[in-house]
């Protein structure tokens, strides 16, 4: 408890926060925050409606697997997690096409990839301090090629849910019609889960792979709380992750708390507000169509 | 009241700005009546304009599933214009009419084309009206996004440009049934009847020559299923655009039917809908003794397994 008073009071240490804000390492992980804020914010109202959060959870422990993998063999983190996360896309995909078996097959998944992981840590014989990263997050470990990787990774996510869009937005919220109209929902299914196993991956160096969650999903559930169009809804989520994925970063610093505390903490907070202007919206809006019915 | 250059099928009214017609009762009662009282059936008026091919066209159909045939030696002409209600018991193929129609399901044999063209995934004519519950407890979407998704969601890429028009089609269609008031509310928070209104406006904004809905009436309160088959055979006339109304219930849509295609067990029978909704063709159908009534200008079906059959409650996508 002692060492929790004492990283708070130290926690508003605004001399302390601006002069680590001077180290290169401090600039890298804030810029990888905010591409992954940005892109996890465009991605959570989707991963929301569709009901992805257990496929993200599940999605982020093989993340935590492959980065486990690249530790031990002295590769890059960042690419083992994209290739663990693209891994349990496409497992996923192919396992759990039917609604009805998608959860447990999640579930057996990634027990599994959490058991690997455990063991490639154990195998691995040094940086202990590095394993413990993978899981929770910590921004000394960004590098400027990291940085390049998780940029140029968040361009093409955004760029390819773009022009996905309207066909991804009819699949998740209409997909009775959509398939009507003939939109591909058999494509864009393992097409999104690829889009989100990498926006999942460059998480795992920032948040950590157990708490990716309050990035690729918290900030999109907030949103569609507070609102019913897509558009405003997308706006929002993008301005929630990236207030908890920078503030977290900003308050963490002076006192040297893990990073992923206050990422979800600032999540969660917005969430629990926006649950609540969200109660009282949907009660003004039903009262105002029982009074315009009477 | 007028009801436009529609009536008369076969012609395609343009965009043209048809006043806003309020949904009031008393309106709503003047247009079924006045459908009511068409003498000609929409056959005869189409013959004015021959050009025009018919909005589907089934020839020699055929769709097996292995060895069970759902229907065979199907020919159906549906004419531009005309409303056709698809009747059968669950099971019989009726979904599975659409879903050919909608290219997402192949004839095991014989031909289908829309407006001239053979039937294909994704087809641009035809509108489609799902069964309301699908849009219950959606809180992440209004009604006016609903309806922008019927018009452009099959798309790729931004859509960015073009946005004024698209927002200006998408009005107009939520105007043509009366739904701009509720058109920003989000969809979970509307009755039934105000949700399927809006999924007209969405299958309809896109301007289509064929209507395809699937029991659009299921689980709407009866007062609410006169209104929404009135509000669907006015709108298609307006349009000119053909109905194909997959329905276990006749009786809220008798009052705009043409024709009736009933399907039991692989075999069927068109007609109007005195041709075909009675004792004597539907016993034959059934092959067992079917009794048909009408009790206050309603029809009532009474024969051991068929009447069973058509009450339970019948899956979407089966």
């Amino acid at each position: 408890m002692n060492r929790l008073a004492d990283a708070l009071s130290r926690m508003f240490d605004l001399g302390l926060t601006g002069e680590l804000l001077g180290y290169p390492f401090v600039q890298q992980a804030l810029l990888a925050a905010a591409a992954l804020g940005l892109v996890s914010g465009v991605l959570a109202p989707l991963v929301v409606t569709r009901r992805m959060s257990f496929a993200v959870h599940g999605t982020a422990e093989l993340a935590f697997t492959g980065a486990a993998a690249a530790l031990l063999v002295g590769v890059s983190v960042t690419l083992g997690a994209l290739g663990g996360a693209i891994l349990a896309a496409l497992l996923l995909g192919l396992l759990g096409q039917r609604d009805n078996e998608r959860d447990s097959v999640i579930g057996a998944v990634l027990s599994f990839g959490l058991g690997v992981g455990v063991l490639l840590l154990w195998m691995n014989p040094e940086r202990t301090a590095n394993k413990f990263t993978l899981l929770v997050g910590q921004i000394v470990g960004v590098s400027s090629a990291d940085v390049t990787l998780l940029g140029g990774a968040a361009l093409v996510v955004l760029v390819i849910t773009a022009l996905l869009y309207r066909p991804l937005l009819f699949a998740s919220v209409d997909p009775e019609v959509a398939a009507a109209r003939g939109v591909p929902l058999g494509v864009l299914t393992p097409v999104f889960s690829l889009l989100v196993g990498t926006a999942t991956a460059l998480g795992v160096h920032v948040v950590g792979a157990l708490l990716v969650m309050a990035l690729m999903v918290t900030p999109g559930a907030a949103a569609i709380r507070v609102t019913a169009s897509p558009l405003k809804a997308t706006v929002l989520s993008v301005v929630f992750a990236e207030t908890a994925a920078l503030g977290g970063i900003l308050l963490s610093l002076a006192p040297g708390v893990p990073v992923s505390a206050f990422v979800t903490a600032i999540s969660f907070g917005i969430y629990l507000l926006c649950r609540w202007i969200g109660g009282m919206r949907i009660n003004r809006l039903t009262r105002g169509s029982a009074a315009a019915t009477a | 009241m007028d009801l436009g250059p529609g009536l008369r099928a076969g012609t395609r009214p343009g965009r043209v700005p048809e006043p806003v017609t309020i949904a009031s009762e008393p309106q709503e009662e003047a247009v079924l009546s006045h459908l009511r009282s068409r003498k000609n059936p929409p056959t005869e008026e189409v013959a004015e304009t021959p050009e025009s091919p018919p909005a589907v066209s089934l020839r020699g159909a055929r769709l097996s599933y292995g060895q069970r045939v759902l229907w065979r030696d199907l020919d159906l002409d549906v004419t531009p214009g005309e409303f056709l209600a698809v009747l059968g018991p669950n099971g019989s193929g009726k979904t599975s009419l659409l879903r050919v129609l909608l290219g997402t399901t192949p004839l095991t044999e014989g031909s289908v084309h829309i407006a001239g063209e053979p039937a294909h995934r994704g087809n641009e004519r035809i509108g489609y009206i799902p069964q309301q519950r699908s849009l219950q407890d959606s809180l992440t979407l209004r009604g006016s996004d609903l309806v922008g998704l019927g018009l452009d969601g099959h798309r790729w890429g931004t859509g960015l440009r073009g946005r004024r028009v698209r927002a200006e089609r998408v009005h107009d269609a939520l105007r043509s049934v009366d739904a701009t008031d509720y058109a920003k509310t989000p969809l979970g928070l509307l009755s039934g009847g105000e949700q399927q209104r809006l999924r007209v406006a969405q299958a309809l904004v896109s301007d289509p020559r064929v209507l395809l809905c699937d029991e659009p009436l299921l689980s709407l309160d009866p007062s609410y299923q006169h209104r929404v088959s009135g509000l669907i055979a006015r709108q298609a006339r307006r349009t000119g655009a053909s109905v194909l109304f997959v329905t276990h219930e006749i009786n809220p849509v008798l009052p705009v039917v043409d024709r009736v295609l009933y399907l039991v067990d692989g075999r069927f029978r068109v007609g109007t809908p005195d041709e075909v909704m009675n004792s004597e063709t539907l016993s034959e159908l059934y092959g067992t003794e079917v009794e048909v009534a009408r009790v206050g200008g309603k029809l009532v079906v009474a024969g051991a397994e068929a009447e069973q059959q058509h009450h339970v409650h019948e899956g979407g996508w089966t």
